[in-house]
């Protein structure tokens, strides 16, 4: 492979996202940019209440309203499709209720459908829900994860014992021991509110039934439609190869549009019963009672450290508030177990225990978002090793200089189970300190302190578990395949059509598959078109979720590319009579390695290969289109790493927190194109930033949600956000040819550890620790005064 | 969400716009920039049956100053406040407010009369306005009367407006020479409307204030003078080393709630961290 | 007037300019700017992220000034001139921060950028040299959800930098 720095338009290079310019024009078709004729617009009544007996539900009135086609409730809907049971097979004891669509008897969280009108105009179907008459009577609630495993709680499931949906222990060395040992102990409990995705582009999707030939076309703003398309066949009853499901231009995904919510089949079923298409786009207000949210974690944990400065042992007990069910297909588990695998994996030490417990409440369900536990597992290794360094008297930069894992260990273990093999936790964090200038920014925040003037400095060290393979999701029982395909031709002409099985909402993996066969068959990235986003046509695969794009999609098309080569090679052999192995490929020309002359162009290969096969000879098999797929059978992820850098003040009279500077660091092993990289990276920080700062559904005790607008639910906006310095080490994964982890996710992980130490650090002097998030005025504000108590 | 149906007209003049209102007996409601109201009824909070657009009145345009008096139109926009000279010249408080308001874009639509006929608490206007002692002009079918500002807001998102009658004007008496303004505010996000705010006006002498008068919004149910805080800060020498002593005093005139994510004794610290920070900013 | 009764979609008549163009058309009442342009005109440029006036999806020129079309009624255009996306890509300062978007990777999955270009565009339009922490304020108002709003700033830092050469 070329080194990267040598291609201006291959791997390695910086080229603009080729789907900006349409985009940018408002050319781009989202989901609601798409009407099929006569089309059906949905809107879906739900519960008001967190746990409602329906007593009874009347859509006379509403069915009669101007425009209204129907009205469908549970009676008609929930038989329709299997019951969905969110349990992950290979977790011993993982269980949940069966989810069916529609709420029959009772609703179990706020938000969930019970009917689904059906109308020619969107303002109709809402016009006509208000006249759908459903009695509720109100049932004792179960808010929140301590309510939910107190005894004597209600039980949210008739014929479960409890509200546990999962526990599962871990224990490695001597814990207990190690902790005893340990000079210095520090404790922390520490608590996440619940978040929501919030792309900017709610989810939605167009149902089309035919129901003369019983084929379904979905076009779904999802990021997995082989996912979508295996759901709808099973569940629905339609033979496989006639679903199709095709992703449109999708306004940012984050692993929202990647969990199955049951009002987007109830979408597909009532497509079924009226035989016409129908569209449903949630709209902002309908996404924060009906979108799968994220985090709602309570985590106790500590860290055992010598005089000496190493650690002894680490322990996390973490308890998950999931929802009123188990998320189908995703597994709202994965972020306790994200959350105690990963908890101190870049650091050496020995001794661990880990428990985590997911439990269900009376609220919406928890499904996949950006970093799933990762950020957790950052954040309660960067705040316990930030705060045992102090205690120690240590720096916390020489702290974990000392204590991050030296390549002279890889490959190993964690005590959590990770394996690391290519991580690169000191280059990282020099490059850091560097980048920001540690020395001068503590030397300053020492200076401003004496002045009153509150800054802190905060790492966040992570480790990321990128494109998980088969180990990881097979066993689990879901029909989420890990691998990823790529078919190219050769045209006529000499350029290159792709088909992936990638989607892209932004992430610019399209793109990266073009650079790839570009450079692998010598042509520029303009002679490469590349399509993805449809599960009927492409080979089968798994779309974007898990920072997985570059790292298979696009290693498939290194290896379909390579076949390709081949095949032109071949040919062009036998219609110049040269052996293939003294040609190459370079500039749209099949070269003579030897003289490094032309002897053929790509476009007269092409025309001989399609039109003229009459001059090759008799047996010669001409093959211009090839496939390939790619999944590592044995590799659960690839591991990609990292560390975060924020600088913060903290305004200690009002509890208001700024920004001052970021820099992140990261390790995503080959970077095909550091252009879309860096602002991946920056994007998945801001985020990061807004999930410690801001970002909260805020309930009130009885699992009512209070803040269900824009207005009220606050996202990082420009002027509060810094600007943010990325930088790349790369240290390429060695199982793949091309060597690219994943990224996606490593801006948001890190940045949420990074601020979390930070303000901490700046409230250090004052006896305050916060560690409740977000970090919001009163909650520094109660931070200051509880250390003022004290 | 898609707003329910209405009847909406517009009418040419001023006097049709009060006759179209008077006929529509109380379902008719004004629609000026549209920054509040139609946010309301995307939501389905709100259904007015008829929406009259007052938006295009030359009656309800302009700025003027003339004789210690400066007169908004209610159709003035946010924007204007931030590059009419005449606002700047006499009105330094609400040029100071004014960015506050929303975004670029909310601001290039929004108007005065629109903001203080809504009368939400967090708003920067209504209490710039009860702090400037403004009078507000209000005309209907049946005639025009003068409110003071101070008199206008009646409680949360109320005010003194009757049926069918509109806010034609704002008059603000000039800030006598001496008396300086001041403006602060916390808001989560830059153009959120405000979790605590202070409007002052006061007049210092050698490091002391005579006499000031003090409105506070988003943290009150409406706008209007604290009084208490206000006597309680006559004859108090600044900068302020620390407004905790006023405490009491604050408490009894913002009187705030628990909101979600927000407690009231939050608030009233914030109340008492602005209050000092806005005097002492007078004094620079 | 006295008792309105309401039946279907009350219509009214809008006549204005859009892009350039004279306008004349029915529309219903209820209906704001945003869905009119898309649903009525098939300009699905402007785009819908709250429907409550924060996030900027919405944002489309009013008389040269940003408006955010979710807050605006159909009928309240009239006598007015609305430039959408559509009508302004491809040409002039709009086209430069196209290009300079572009070039800097700010916008990942294109939902704001409609919204955002016109009000960068407004922005740029004033042809002031700003700070950094000014633009920010400027596009505080429009959200985007991808990108880092640093290659935004980037993007548009460097056409005021040009239109200040
Ligand atoms: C994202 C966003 C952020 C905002 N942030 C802020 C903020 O930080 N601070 C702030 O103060 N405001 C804020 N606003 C609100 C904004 O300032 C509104 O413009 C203002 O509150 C209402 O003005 P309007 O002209 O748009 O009124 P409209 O929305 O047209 O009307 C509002 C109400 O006033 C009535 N009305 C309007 N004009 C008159 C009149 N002349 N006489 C009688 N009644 C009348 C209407 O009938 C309606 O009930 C924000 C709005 C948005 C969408
Ligand atoms: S859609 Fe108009 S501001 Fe969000
Ligand atoms: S690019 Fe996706 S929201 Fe901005």
């Amino acid at each position: 492979m070329a080194s990267p720095a040598a291609s201006t338009t291959g791997i390695g290079a910086r080229i603009p996202r080729r789907e900006l310019k349409r985009l940018l024009a408002g050319h781009g078709r989202y989901i609601d940019d798409i009407r099929l004729s006569r089309m059906l617009h949905a809107y879906f009544v739900r519960s008001p209440h967190p746990h409602a007996k329906l007593v009874s539900i009347d859509v006379q009135r509403a069915s009669r309203a101007p425009g209204v086609a129907g009205v469908l409730t549970a009676v008609e809907i929930n038989p329709r499709c299997e019951p969905f049971v969110g349990v992950a097979l290979h977790r011993a004891g993982h269980r949940s209720a069966p989810q069916r669509l529609f709420a029959a008897e009772r609703a179990v969280w706020q938000g969930q459908p019970a009917a689904i009108v059906l109308a020619d105009s969107r303002a109709e179907a809402e016009d006509a829900a208000e006249l759908v008459e459903i009695e509720w009577q109100p049932l004792p609630v179960v808010a929140d994860q301590f309510q939910a495993i107190a005894p004597g709680a209600p039980v949210i499931h008739h014929g479960m014992p409890d509200n546990l949906a999962f526990d599962f222990t871990l224990e490695q060395g001597e814990p207990a021991k190690a902790f005893a040992e340990a000079d210095v102990v520090i404790e922390e409990e520490l608590r996440f509110e619940r978040q929501m995705a919030m792309t900017l582009e709610p989810r939605g999707l167009i149902a089309d039934f035919n129901p003369s030939d019983g084929s379904l076309t979905v076009i779904h703003a999802h990021q997995s439609p082989f996912q979508m398309q295996e759901i709808f066949a099973n569940y629905l009853g339609i033979p496989e190869h006639k679903v199709r499901v095709v992703a449109p231009d999708i306004g940012g995904g984050f692993g929202l549009k990647l969990n199955v919510h049951c009002d987007e089949i109830a979408t597909v079923v009532a497509s079924v019963i009226f035989g016409r298409p129908v569209k449903f786009c949630v709209d902002r207000l309908e996404s924060f009672v009906s979108d799968a949210q994220a985090r709602d974690h309570r985590i106790k944990c500590r860290i055992g450290c010598k005089r000496t400065g190493e650690i002894t042992a680490m322990e996390i007990d973490d308890i998950g508030a999931v929802g009123a069910y188990g998320m189908p297909m995703r597994f709202n588990v994965a972020e306790g177990m994200m959350a105690v695998v990963m908890t101190g994996a870049p650091y050496l030490f020995n001794s661990y225990k880990a428990r985590t417990r997911s439990v269900y409440v009376n609220k919406n369900l928890i499904g996949m978002y950006r970093g799933v536990g990762m950020p957790l597992a950052c954040i309660v290794g960067e705040l316990l090793t930030d705060l045992a360094a102090h205690e120690l008297g240590i720096d916390t930069v020489e702290f974990k200089r000392r204590n991050y894992r030296p390549k002279s260990t890889l490959p190993c273990v964690t005590p959590g189970g990770q394996r690391l093999e290519t991580v690169s936790f000191h280059e990282c964090l020099e490059r850091l300190v560097g980048l920001m200038d540690y020395d001068k920014l503590r030397r300053e925040q020492r200076e401003l302190r004496e002045r009153g003037i509150h800054r802190g400095i905060g790492i966040g060290t992570f480790c990321e578990q990128t494109a998980y393979g088969p180990p990881y999701y097979g066993p689990s029982g879901a029909a989420i395949s890990t691998q990823d395909g790529c078919t190219l031709r050769l045209e006529p002409s000499g350029s290159v059509r792709c088909l992936t099985s990638l989607t892209d909402q932004g992430q610019g993996t399209l793109t990266a598959v073009a650079q790839i066969v570009a450079e692998t068959l010598g042509i520029p990235v303009d002679d490469v078109s590349v399509a993805g986003n449809d599960s009927a046509i492409s080979t089968y695969g798994g779309g974007a979720w898990a920072s997985r794009g570059t790292a298979v999609g696009g290693e498939a098309a290194l290896r379909a590319s390579t076949i390709l080569k081949e095949n032109i090679l071949s040919l062009a052999s036998a219609i110049t009579q040269t052996p293939a192995d003294e040609l190459s490929l370079a500039n749209g020309q099949v070269i003579n390695s030897k003289t490094g002359l032309s002897v053929i162009s790509l476009a007269e290969v092409g025309r001989i290969g399609y039109f003229r096969q009459d001059t090759l000879p008799k047996d010669f098999d001409v093959q211009l289109s090839v496939n390939a797929s790619f999944v590592a059978n044995d590799k659960p992820y690839y591991m990609a790493n990292g560390v975060q850098a924020s600088y913060v003040e903290v305004d200690t009279d009002t509890g208001f927190i700024r920004l001052l500077g970021q820099w992140a660091v990261d390790d995503c092993g080959r970077v095909v194109n550091p252009l879309l990289v860096d602002e991946q990276v920056r994007g998945g920080t801001v985020q990061g930033i807004g999930a410690v700062l801001f970002e909260e559904c805020i309930y009130s005790e009885d699992a009512n949600l209070l803040n269900g607008t824009m207005a009220d639910y606050l996202v990082p906006m420009a002027y509060e956000m810094p600007d943010i310095v990325v930088s790349h080490v790369e240290t390429p994964e060695t199982s793949t040819r091309l060597g690219a982890k994943g990224i996606g996710e490593a801006g948001l992980i890190g940045a949420m550890g990074a601020v979390w130490v930070a303000v901490n650090d700046a409230l250090r002097p004052l006896g305050a620790r916060i560690t409740h998030q977000p970090f919001t005025p009163e909650r520094v504000l109660d931070a200051l005064a509880r250390a003022k108590l004290r | 969400m898609k707003a329910r149906n209405f009847r909406y007209v517009r009418p040419a003049s001023l006097q049709e716009a009060y006759r179209m209102l008077a006929e529509a007996g109380g379902e008719a409601v004004p629609i000026a920039g549209g920054q509040s109201l139609l946010a309301g009824l995307n939501m389905r909070l709100s259904s007015p049956k008829v929406l009259v657009d007052i938006g295009n009145l030359a009656e309800l345009t302009g700025q003027s100053y003339a004789d210690g008096m400066v007169r908004l139109g209610a159709l003035t926009r946010h924007r204007d406040l931030l590059s009419s000279a005449i606002v700047r010249a006499h009105l330094p408080l609400l040029a100071e407010a004014a960015p506050h308001i929303g975004h670029i874009a909310i601001r290039n639509r929004g108007t005065i009369g629109g903001s203080l006929a809504y009368a939400d608490p967090a708003a920067e206007l209504p209490a710039c306005a009860v702090a400037l002692g403004a009078t507000l002009v209000l005309g209907s079918a049946k005639g025009e009367r003068q409110v003071k500002a101070e008199d206008f807001f009646k409680g949360l998102f109320e005010t003194d407006l009757r049926a069918g009658e509109l806010i034609v004007e704002v008059k603000f008496p000039e800030v006598p020479t001496g008396t300086s303004t001041g403006f602060a505010e916390l808001s989560r996000r830059h153009g959120d409307f405000a979790l605590v705010g202070v409007a002052a006006l006061a007049i210092l002498r050698a490091g002391d204030i005579e006499s000031a008068r003090i409105v506070y919004f988003g943290c009150v149910d409406r706008a209007r003078v604290a009084v208490s805080v206000s006597a309680a800060l006559s004859g108090v020498a600044v900068p302020l080393e620390d407004a905790s002593p006023y405490a009491a005093a604050i408490r009894n005139d913002v009187k705030p709630d628990d909101t979600p994510g927000l407690r009231a004794d939050t608030k009233l610290h914030m109340a008492t961290v602005l209050t000092r920070r806005v005097l002492n900013s007078m004094v620079e | 007037m006295g008792d309105v009764e309401l039946i279907g979609d009350e219509e009214v008549e809008v006549v204005a300019t859009l892009n350039g163009k004279p306008l004349k058309r029915r529309a219903k009442a209820r209906q704001h700017l945003a869905d009119f342009l898309r649903q009525e005109l098939e300009l699905t440029g402007t785009h819908l992220g709250c429907e409550h006036g924060i996030c900027g999806a919405c944002t489309v020129l009013i008389d040269g000034r940003t408006a955010r079309g979710c807050l605006t009624l159909t009928a309240q255009i009239s006598g007015k001139s609305v430039e959408t996306i559509e009508g302004l890509s491809d040409n002039g300062r709009l086209a430069e921060l196209q290009q300079e978007f572009i070039a800097r990777n700010a916008a990942q999955c294109g939902f704001c950028s409609s919204g955002m270009l016109l009000t960068a565009y407004e922005l740029v339009q004033g042809g002031e040299k700003l700070s950094r922490s000014e633009i920010r304020e400027h596009i505080s108002g429009n959200m985007c959800r991808c990108t880092g709003y640093h290659a935004i700033v980037d993007a548009i830092e460097a056409v005021l930098a040009k239109g200040l050469r």
